[in-house]
């Protein structure tokens, strides 16, 4: 599945970030494949989100490279960025409030200008039967577990090559984690979807992952595969003991 | 004063009458002297003691009917209520029928209105009814649509919009009096003018955010009335340009001319067809506006300003280009007000700074929050609310057979619209019209009331 040859389809070379004269990330490498899941962990101020919003151009990378599918992106408008097919599911959800499931929707297609957008529905509805149930509401009446499934719902729309996903689990029951993540697997596997994961909650998005990276401090201090990082008694000591399983 | 003692089971009458008389006495007490009574100095320097019984007479009589009002339906009307346990309410079906046909009967009556006035006072009595407030209010429904766009749909707070407007009106006032270009084509040509400025004064500071470009907005604003001030060359300073050319109907004069309108269609000569034909050019003026607005709030731009006005970080990452998003609603709003603009300048036929200063933007985008931010019908609803109140205060001179002479209604006027704008924000704090319509579904049609729904933020 995770074919490692070949350009990576993202690729991140050396990225330093800074908000004003703070450091954020001191010179980060990660690449991810097609077909990958790839995800990042750490803890809170370590820089997870930066990177994220770094890909997206914002904030840009002072220093260093960004590549998709071999092209630089580095210096881009998000919005152009956005319509290369990376899609992103920001931190914090941010659907629209006062638009209803539906029409959230409709804004994750406006790429295509609505050309394949009954079917996509008919698939994300598939995918999240709960936000079928919920088609005509309000974004912001939304239950946290509704709404992070219509973040995603509202990526997936615009067909990404790439799928960022910034702490999916961010405040929600491990029952909804679970399913939210076996969505995830599941695009994965059936559909090739690559997927980079930022999370906090590194059990669940280590076993998810075909490799992840550990962001400490601004720096990668760490990075193999979902199954080698889980057995390293660092990242037990670290991220895992006393942690949700 | 005796406790408002609100039983669970309908009011205590007689309690409420006994508590009320007593309010009225401790009025007359209070009253008596300060109200009741006036003195002033005759010619000899003595002073006189003058009754105002009647006045004082009013004042208790208003205090005891409201304290009496108060205590048997206000305050046990407040009281269920709050006892009510509301949980998400849906809206009733008798409101889902009202508000479907509201839209549509209105607009019948507002096109019947000028009928309906003639043939109530006749031609010459219509003059007022369909000039003051048909027009006016028209003008700033049309002036409220167009903001709505900006700041109700985009969510983007401009307070400098009058300054679309006096574009609008500038254009109009100057082509028509120095080259003689008929109001048909220069109304194009202000809204383009209008959109070109949204367009120069939307480039550099879209980037702002909230409050900032609220104040530079308040600031543009300024700055074009003050140029339209010291500019005199060209505009004739702050005494303004004066007798521009009134609008044809296809090259046919509203005057007595033989070649006017009165004496083609052999009708006697009167100024009403002149205003009835105004009005109708300004109620379709205003029906643009909606219409466009309407459209456009199905189509991807207009998807985007709505879900700009939600969250501009998530557009982004959605593919959204928000600069050029915002500066299409900044320059298509600017237009409308320069519709708006030389509408108006036509029908003042005189132009000044005085008409564009930052109360008119004020009101504007009052008429927009309290409307409820993005609602047609809440908008037009709150332009007649505000304009039509203020015309009507006008109307108040009979309360100086109460008051006395020295009365002046329209001083008040600020006040009462104070008063009024304070109440409605407690009331329905989301405006007139709180609900939004989605614009695409796959079932029925649902409104959903906007209490239900948080805020954004970002």
């Amino acid at each position: 599945m995770t074919g490692q040859n070949g350009t990576p389809l993202l690729s991140v070379q050396g990225a330093k970030t800074y908000y004003g004269k703070i450091i954020a990330l001191k010179g980060v490498d990660v690449d991810v494949h097609k077909g990958e899941i790839v995800t990042l962990i750490g803890a809170n101020g370590a820089g997870k989100s930066t990177l994220m919003m770094t890909i997206c151009g914002n904030p840009r990378a002072r220093e260093g490279r960004i590549f998709f599918e071999g092209r630089d992106i580095t210096e881009m408008p998000t919005h152009e960025i956005a319509r290369l097919r990376i899609a992103q599911s920001p931190e914090g959800r941010r659907i629209f409030p006062r638009m209803t499931v539906l029409e959230n929707l409709q804004m994750g297609a406006a790429l295509d200008k609505l050309a394949h957008f009954d079917e996509d529905v008919e698939r994300m509805f598939t995918l999240f039967p709960r936000l079928k149930e919920r088609i005509g509401q309000r974004g912001g009446t939304l239950s946290g577990g509704e709404q992070q499934m219509l973040a995603i719902a509202r990526a997936l729309m615009a067909r990404p090559k790439l799928l960022m996903l910034d702490e999916p689990s961010l405040g929600l029951a491990p029952l909804i984690v679970k399913q939210i993540f076996d969505v995830i697997g599941e695009l994965n596997r059936t559909e090739g979807l690559t997927v980079f994961l930022v999370e906090q909650n590194a059990y669940h998005a280590l076993k998810l992952a075909h490799r992840g990276y550990v962001l400490v401090n601004g720096v990668v201090t760490m990075s193999g595969t979902g199954k080698e990082l889980l057995q390293k008694p660092e990242i037990r000591a670290a991220y895992l003991e006393g942690g949700a399983h | 004063m005796a406790e408002a003692t609100v039983k669970k089971h309908g009011p205590d009458l007689s309690a409420a009458v006994k508590d009320a008389l007593l309010s009225g006495l401790i009025a007359l007490g209070l009253f008596g002297p300060l109200v009741g009574l006036r003195t002033e100095q005759n010619i000899r320097n003595e002073l006189v003691v003058q009754g105002r019984w009647g006045l004082l007479a009013s004042v208790i009589a208003v205090i005891i009917v409201g304290r009496f009002l108060l205590l048997t339906l206000v305050w046990p009307a407040m009281a269920a209520r709050k006892e009510r346990v509301t949980p998400a309410e849906a809206p009733s079906p008798v409101r889902q029928t009202l508000s479907r046909w509201f839209a549509p009967a209105s607009l019948i009556f507002l096109f019947l209105y000028p009928a309906i006035v003639v043939s109530l006072l006749g031609f010459q009595g219509s003059l007022k009814w369909v000039d003051n407030f048909g027009i006016q209010i028209l003008i700033y429904v049309m002036l409220g649509w167009g903001l709505n766009i900006v700041v109700g749909l985009a969510g983007l707070l401009d307070l400098g919009y009058v300054a679309f407007y006096a574009v609008g009106a500038y254009s109009y006032a100057l082509l028509s009096t120095h080259f003689g270009f008929s109001f048909w084509i220069l109304l194009p040509m202000a809204g383009i003018f209008a959109a070109l400025w949204g367009i120069m004064l939307g480039f550099p500071v879209l980037r702002l955010r909230g409050d900032y470009l609220a104040i530079v907005t308040l600031a543009f604003g300024e700055i074009i009335r003050l140029v339209l001030i010291n500019w005199r060359d060209l505009t004739n300073g702050s005494s303004g340009i004066s007798s521009i050319p009134k609008i044809t109907l296809f090259g046919i004069k509203f005057d007595a001319s033989p070649t006017g309108f009165a004496k083609m269609m052999d009708l006697p000569v009167s100024s009403a067809y002149y205003k009835i034909f105004l009005y109708y050019l300004i109620l379709l003026l205003a029906l643009l506006t909606a219409f466009v607005t309407i459209r456009l709030r199905k189509l991807p731009v207009g998807r985007a300003w709505e879900a700009l006005r939600e969250d501009e970080i998530a557009c982004r990452s959605l593919g959204i280009n928000t600069t050029n998003t915002k500066l299409t609603a900044f320059a298509l709003g600017a237009m409308f007000a320069g519709f708006a603009g030389s509408f108006f300048a036509a029908r003042q036929g005189f132009v000044s700074p005085e008409s564009f200063t930052f109360m008119e933007s004020a009101i504007i985008v009052a008429i927009v929050v309290l409307g409820g931010m993005g609602s047609m019908v809440g908008v037009a609803l709150a332009a007649v609310a505000m304009i039509g109140g203020t015309e009507l205060l006008r109307e108040l001179a009979f309360l100086k057979t109460i008051f006395g002479d020295n009365f002046n209604p329209d001083q008040f006027r600020m006040l009462i619209f104070g008063l009024a704008m304070v109440g409605i924000m407690i009331w329905k704090p989301r405006g007139f019209v709180s609900s939004r319509q989605p614009t695409i579904f796959l079932a029925e049609k649902k409104a959903i009331a906007g209490t239900l729904v948080k805020e954004g933020h970002g």
